[in-house]
């Protein structure tokens, strides 16, 4: 046999599979600006993704803060550590752990259960009884589900970029022994728009991320309740994976230019 | 017949991988007639259904819905064409996200024609068809029983009065009473309101109360089909094993004592 066979079959599947997965991003998206919209649907999907995921970003975060600090603490100490571990909690969790902690801590959450659900609706064919009903499910189903990603992840990193900051001061001022107003100062001065703002288009990108990969796994889904568990393993999985590669390139698009 | 047929199905095909499961379906449904399709398990009934509502797409053949060509549509005029349709699914497939009268009036709503409190005021009324009282309009589908679920189904795809309606098994997991219930209900639609239906059934009491025609469908093609009263000189080996459920005949079930 030829050795190259096996690899070009491989090859071949990534090339359908890629396809696949652009052709419904693309008939996902241009769902999301044609009428009908559905506003109960997405309000519904906003409390789901971004109220209900509160706790789990907020405890992410504040530890993410805290050891932070901890570890900079330990770096640093020989320095003039007050400013420096600011400087450093602030920059990392804005810039980076913010989104990327949340976004992934999301992703288990998130991806698998919209994933779960969708699938269910494909193997009990509540997908085929949508088309029935004068009923796009792509309409109804993922572009709700996108639109409510792409919204609620910012605000989600939002807060945990707040609470993340608190994490990190919580530590360096009642376990270092910082002065709590020159922390606070330090925080402050460091703290730039641009990081800020770069996390959140990051997480822009990472609820579309999530969503997208929780509704093309379940959505595809076939045969019964396995196929809906790796529908569920699958969307976890892509979305971490594919969070973590648009992280560089995004940071490369905006920390590399000057 | 010299009218355009509601739907005309030519040398459908269709195959799962190497599993061949339609191999060129004929079959004509005219306008306001009551077809049921019988046949064994698995002989692919649904598949032929959902080729036709577009839910599958078939290898090979053609489908015209009112004249009109659908294998191959655009999305669009797709969606057009199956709002003329109403399914009723094998396993009812309700939205278990919603309750049971807004899973009635799904399709109402979806299509606009009426406000959400009118919808609920419709579903209360097509549940009475098929025999459910108005509790039962604001349960969820998990809280039902099989039959009681199919019943809903049957009452979702008849509740925008569509033009065409698909019966999957509609009596199945029902008691004999209410299953002549539904079966006077299909009639009803099919002989009143003078909608066209394709139905699927096991139940040979029921396939004769409320189908004009038959059809069986064995190995991937339609092998006989005829009016209603005829199926019992049909003098074909296979519906005659069929009608009478006798395991002997040539049918063979892949069954291994
Ligand atoms: N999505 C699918 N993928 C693969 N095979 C399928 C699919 N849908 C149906 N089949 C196969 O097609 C065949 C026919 O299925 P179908 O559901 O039409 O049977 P049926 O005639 O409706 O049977 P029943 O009376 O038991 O409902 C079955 O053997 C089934 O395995
Ligand atoms: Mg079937």
């Amino acid at each position: 046999m030829n050795p190259l066979q096996p690899i070009g079959r491989v090859f071949l599947k990534f090339l359908a599979t890629a396809g696949r997965l652009l052709t419904f991003t693309g008939s996902g998206l241009s769902h999301t600006v044609r009428a009908p919209f559905y506003p109960r649907i997405i309000g519904r999907q906003m409390i789901d993704i971004g109220y209900y995921s509160l706790p789990v970003v907020g405890l992410t975060a504040v530890f993410a803060g805290m050891v932070l600090a901890l570890q900079s603490y330990t770096g640093f100490a020989r320095f003039s550590a007050e400013g420096a571990i600011a400087n450093v909690v602030v920059l990392s969790i804005t810039r980076e752990l913010g989104p990327v902690l949340a976004g992934l801590m999301v992703a288990g959450r998130i991806g698998a259960s919209l994933a779960a659900e969708i699938g269910t609706m494909r193997v009990t064919e509540q997908i085929d009884a949508l088309t029935t009903l004068s009923t796009n499910p792509m309409k109804y189903l993922v572009a709700p589900r996108l639109i409510a990603g792409v919204l609620m992840f910012p605000i989600l990193v939002l807060v945990a970029d707040v609470i993340g900051v608190f994490g990190g001061y919580l530590v360096a001022v009642y376990k270092l022994g910082f002065n709590a107003a020159n922390y606070l100062q330090n925080t402050w001065d460091f703290l730039t728009a641009e990081d800020v703002n770069s996390g959140l288009v990051k997480a822009a990108v990472f609820g579309f991320i999530v969503s997208l990969m929780g509704c093309y796994h379940g959505y595809n889904s076939k045969g019964g309740a396995q196929g809906v568990g790796t529908a569920t393993t699958n969307a976890v999985v892509s979305a971490s994976i594919l969070i973590l590669c648009f992280d560089y390139i995004l940071t490369e698009m905006f920390f590399t230019k000057h | 017949m010299n009218q355009t047929p509601k739907i005309q199905l030519r040398g459908v095909a269709k195959a799962f991988g190497r599993k061949v499961v339609l191999d060129g379906v004929d079959l004509d449904v005219g306008v306001g007639e009551s077809v049921v399709i019988i046949g064994g398990s698995g002989t692919g009934k649904s598949v032929t259904l959902k080729c036709i509502l577009g839910l599958l797409s078939p290898d090979k053949g053609s489908v015209k819905v009112d004249g009109e060509e659908v294998v191959g549509m655009g999305s669009s005029s797709r969606e057009r064409v199956n709002r003329k349709f109403g399914m009723l699914f094998q396993g009812a497939a309700l939205f278990d996200s919603l309750p049971v009268w807004e899973n009635v009036s799904f399709g109402l709503l979806a299509e606009k024609r009426c406000n959400r409190s009118q919808a609920k005021d419709i579903a209360i009324e097509k549940l009475a068809m098929v025999g459910m009282d108005a509790a039962v309009a604001d349960l969820m589908p998990a809280e039902l029983s099989g039959g009681m679920q199919k019943r809903v189904g049957l009452a979702r795809a008849i509740a925008a009065d569509p033009e065409i309606i698909f019966f999957d098994e509609p009596t199945t997991g029902l008691d004999p009473i209410m299953a002549d219930v539904i079966n006077d209900l299909i009639v009803k639609v099919t002989r009143e309101v003078g909608a066209t239906a394709l139905s699927i059934t096991h139940d040979m009491a029921s396939a004769r109360k409320i189908a004009n025609r038959i059809a069986m469908l064995y190995q991937g093609k339609i092998i006989w089909q005829g009016p209603v009263a005829d199926i019992d000189k049909a003098d074909n080996p296979y519906v005659d094993q069929f009608i009478h459920g006798r395991a002997e005949g040539p049918i063979k079930m892949a069954v291994r004592a």
